[in-house]
């Protein structure tokens, strides 16, 4: 099993009620698969993530790994926040970027303000290596 | 609608004339400490425990409540009911479990029941008058698990208090999370030790009234 990354643009989501988004962003993630969605949820939508996570953690799917990218630097001047301010205003929750994967696959997203690094777990690693072991024969 | 529902909270208070008991509710990722704090609270001021605390995370599964809890500083008392939550997680792997120890059938209890118990603490965040978010000084604060309880806590007009929670350690580091959270005032204690209980309650106070 290789690693895959789906995209998720904004449009697909954006007629979607709170329920059913989050819904479908846990059906990609219990596929194995690492959701780059575009843009951002809602502060309660991210909440609600992590609970309906928890009422499906089971033997195989073991939850989540959550970062949202901000396009906000705390260290920006202010003229950049307010026009950064002005851009979310218009784009509304399109801004930024929000990675979901498994934790199965993912062990950790480590996020500062400089980088932002996937770490994999070894069952991942594992199967990357007999990805590349299969392309070799 | 919250200036609605101010006025109509302070109405119902004045026509039955019975003052709703304040919760202070303690929230954060697993293992950062919030029992030990909660006891640490509690031993202070009642001379009694809340919880017990362990090193196995998620020992705390279910919200448990401490009644009138009363503060007294400079001259000025606090009242309050102390919330101790079940750490919010995005995952849990009873694999975890028994790693450190716990044997396969009880591991995967203690995974369901820790389940249960991530969906009880959000479930309780409306019911929070003032929130007290206990972070792990020695760990990432740039966690997500973090931001969005802050986030959520922010959306509510709940006041917050951070505590960056055992400074006592080497690996501790206020600047880092100082720089995740800019906007909020740090409190920086271990709560094991009892260092800086002091810094913590005056900023309780300031919190609150």
């Amino acid at each position: 099993m290789g690693l895959t990354l789906q995209f998720i643009p904004h449009s697909e989501i954006e007629d979607m009620g709170s329920a059913r988004r989050v819904k479908k962003l846990i059906d990609v993630v219990k596929e194995n698969k690492i959701v780059l969605l575009e843009g951002r949820l809602k502060k309660e939508e991210e909440k609600d993530l992590i609970q309906i996570t928890m009422e499906e953690i089971d033997n195989k799917f073991k939850g989540i790994e959550l970062a949202v990218i901000n396009p906000e630097n705390k260290e920006d001047s202010i003229f950049t926040k307010m026009k950064l301010g002005l851009v979310n205003a218009l784009m509304r929750d399109r801004t930024g970027l929000t990675i979901i994967g498994p934790a199965t696959i993912v062990k950790e997203i480590k996020q500062n303000p400089d980088k932002i690094e996937l770490l994999m777990t070894n069952n991942a690693a594992k199967s990357k290596k007999k990805v590349a072991r299969k392309r070799k024969r | 609608m919250k200036i609605l529902k101010k006025f109509f909270n302070g109405f119902l208070k004045k026509l039955f004339g019975k003052k709703k008991q304040l919760k202070l509710g303690l929230y954060g990722p697993p293992n950062g400490g919030k029992t030990t704090l909660a006891n640490k609270i509690c031993q202070d001021w009642i001379g009694e425990d809340m919880g017990s605390a362990s090193a196995v995370a998620h020992e705390t599964r279910t919200v448990t409540e401490k009644e009138k809890i009363i503060i007294k500083r400079n001259g000025k008392e606090l009242d309050f009911n102390l919330v101790d939550t079940p750490g919010i997680a995005t995952k849990i792997d009873y694999e975890d479990f028994i790693k450190k120890g716990l044997k396969k059938e009880e591991a995967k209890k203690r995974a369901k029941e820790a389940t249960k118990g991530v969906i009880e603490s959000i479930r309780w965040l409306d019911e929070m008058d003032c929130v007290i978010v206990v972070l792990d000084a020695t760990e990432d604060p740039y966690s997500q698990v973090n931001i969005t309880i802050v986030g959520n806590l922010q959306a509510r007009d709940i006041p917050v208090l951070l505590v960056a929670n055992k400074i006592d350690l080497k690996k501790a580091s206020m600047k880092k999370i100082k720089s995740a959270f800019p906007q909020y005032e740090i409190v920086g204690i271990s709560a094991k030790y009892g260092k800086h209980l002091d810094k913590f309650y005056d900023a309780l106070f300031k919190l609150v009234k």
